[in-house]
């Protein structure tokens, strides 16, 4: 308990003391993170808008394996991203392993099925009538489109903040293609790893404290705004 | 047909993403890149806080940018086989010969020594404290059946241990007293102590991490507990995109007066005595316990 207790008071002298290291680690966190999951938005919303709104052959299967996806293992996208980014292997040329781009790369890989499962569901569980409606009032199919988009949008932003969470959280991926390198590369699920290793529990606990208490502003925003009027 | 536009919308998007993502690879990281040294060591370099004084004093000095990718000695060895690291802080001296025999490696330079300790639980069920012999502590532990926590990862700690195995004659095997965790130094400590169990581990780990850990050093000393570190440069003939000049660079540095000095006095401050035994230009031979 004692430990605990310590690593609560620690965190706060941490974050209070604008502790130059922490303070970069979570600054840091938070940019790769959120640039995988905007990167995900992008292609995951529209991959999931096209399926949910087009019929062809092989649907049934597509689907499944987004579905799958949103599952996907960290670890087994950080082995994939290693292998492939390596010097010597099939996208060596960009020389990008143990960079922030790399971690990037594999945290949008691995929020991109996400945010597509969701927005699949949530788009799909418009009522069908809507879209014969619209179309019925003369909007063009983009327009369609945005239309339902925006009568998606409490769901869709679930899918966000499920992207997001995905990645901020994920460890497996980000010590295996970032390295953990100091200064450089070292985000908040990392350090917690390297200090456990290292026996400084209370520093571990601290830097959870920091990451729960993140996540959990990001996602308040975002539940604001979700939640700013009623659906109806 | 409009559906088609839509299609292609979503083409434009997914291009657009793919080239934000690319022009920030180009452009931050080409600069870096230049100047990256990656340097694969083990764990126990890292865990005791030792790369953490010895690395900002490296590039400040040299302006190299150190990416130190932490993991055993073995894994490190086959980064550096496949030219996927520079520079390598090993510890697993048999290892190391095959990997320069097979001409993976430019030159192999005695950096420092500590030794490995055999830690238990206070109570000592298998009557080992105080053993002279690392190989006979360990018969003991085969034959009372008590419980020992192994690393599991051919890391150097692993394949020390492995190595008084040999020289205890026991098959270890399928053994159900043996057990492996297949993790770093420090969170085998922990699963030792919290199982209270026995493991080999190095000094510089545990005296970091003692503080709480209720396990006792109960057997060193012995010579076969030697462990040694050596730092070794990747061969740039069979690996061309290895940063030769960047490794080398790191390589002279660490058996530089400088960083010898550093190694000498590291942490005596917090744990009392060194961690570490600056060793440059010694021999292997002429090391001792």
């Amino acid at each position: 308990m004692d430990i605990i207790l310590d690593g609560i008071r620690q965190a706060f002298i941490l974050l209070f003391s604008l502790d130059p290291e922490v303070i970069g680690i979570t600054w840091f966190s938070l940019k790769v993170s959120g640039t995988a999951t905007f990167i995900s938005l992008f292609i995951g919303m529209s991959i999931g808008t096209v399926v949910a709104l087009t019929q062809f052959p092989g649907r049934h299967l597509v689907v499944s394996l987004i579905n799958t996806g949103m599952a996907l293992p960290p670890v087994v996208v950080g082995l994939f991203v290693t292998i492939f980014l390596w010097r010597n292997g099939p996208l060596g040329f960009l020389e990008i392993l143990y960079t922030p781009a790399a971690m990037i790369l594999a945290q949008a890989i691995i929020a991109t099925p996400i945010v597509m499962g969701i927005s699949l569901a949530s788009m799909q569980q418009l009522p069908r009538k809507l879209r014969l409606q619209i179309l019925a009032l003369g909007a063009t199919r983009l327009q369609m489109v945005w239309i339902l988009i925006r009568e998606a949008r409490l769901p869709l932003l679930a899918a966000v903040m499920a992207g997001f969470g995905g990645v901020i959280s994920e460890v497996g991926a980000s010590i295996m293609v970032g390295g953990n390198i100091k200064g450089y590369t070292r985000v908040l699920t990392t350090a917690t790893v390297m200090e456990t290793s290292r026996g400084n529990f209370d520093i571990a606990i601290a830097l959870s404290i920091i990451l729960l208490l993140f996540a959990y502003l990001i996602n308040l925003v975002l539940t604001y705004i979700q939640q700013r009027e009623r659906p109806r | 047909m409009k559906c088609k536009r839509i299609l292609f919308l979503t083409g434009i998007v997914l291009a657009a993403a793919a080239l934000a993502v690319a022009a920030g690879f180009t452009t931050a990281e080409a600069a870096k890149a230049q100047k990256a040294v990656i340097l694969a060591t083990t764990t126990s370099t890292q865990d005791s806080g030792l790369l953490d004084v010895l690395i900002p004093m490296f590039e400040k000095k040299t302006g190299y940018f150190v990416k130190t990718i932490a993991v055993g000695s073995g894994q490190a060895m086959a980064m550096g086989a496949k030219g996927e690291a520079d520079v390598l802080l090993v510890h697993s001296p048999a290892a190391e010969k095959k990997f320069m025999a097979d001409g993976n490696g430019v030159e192999r330079r005695l950096i420092m020594h500590n030794d490995f300790i055999i830690v238990g639980p206070p109570n000592d069920p298998a009557k080992i404290k105080g053993v002279k012999k690392a190989a006979e502590a360990f018969k003991k532990i085969a034959s009372s059946g008590s419980i020992f926590m192994s690393r599991g990862d051919k890391s150097g700690t692993h394949a020390k241990e492995m190595d008084i195995w040999k020289a205890a004659a026991v098959k270890v095997e399928g053994e159900k007293w043996y057990q492996q965790t297949g993790l770093g130094m420090g969170q085998t400590l922990a699963v030792a102590a919290e199982k209270k169990t026995y493991t080999l581990a190095d000094r510089g780990t545990y005296l970091a991490l003692k503080k709480g850990l209720g396990l006792d050093i109960l057997v060193e000393g012995d010579g076969i507990l030697l462990n040694i570190y050596h730092v070794i440069e990747v061969n740039p003939k069979k690996w061309p995109k290895a940063n030769f000049a960047g490794g080398k660079a790191f390589a002279d540095f660490m058996v530089s007066k400088e960083a010898q000095a550093v190694i000498k006095t590291f942490g005596v401050d917090k744990y009392g005595s060194p961690l570490f035994f600056p060793d440059a230009g010694k021999k292997v031979e002429d090391l001792g316990l």
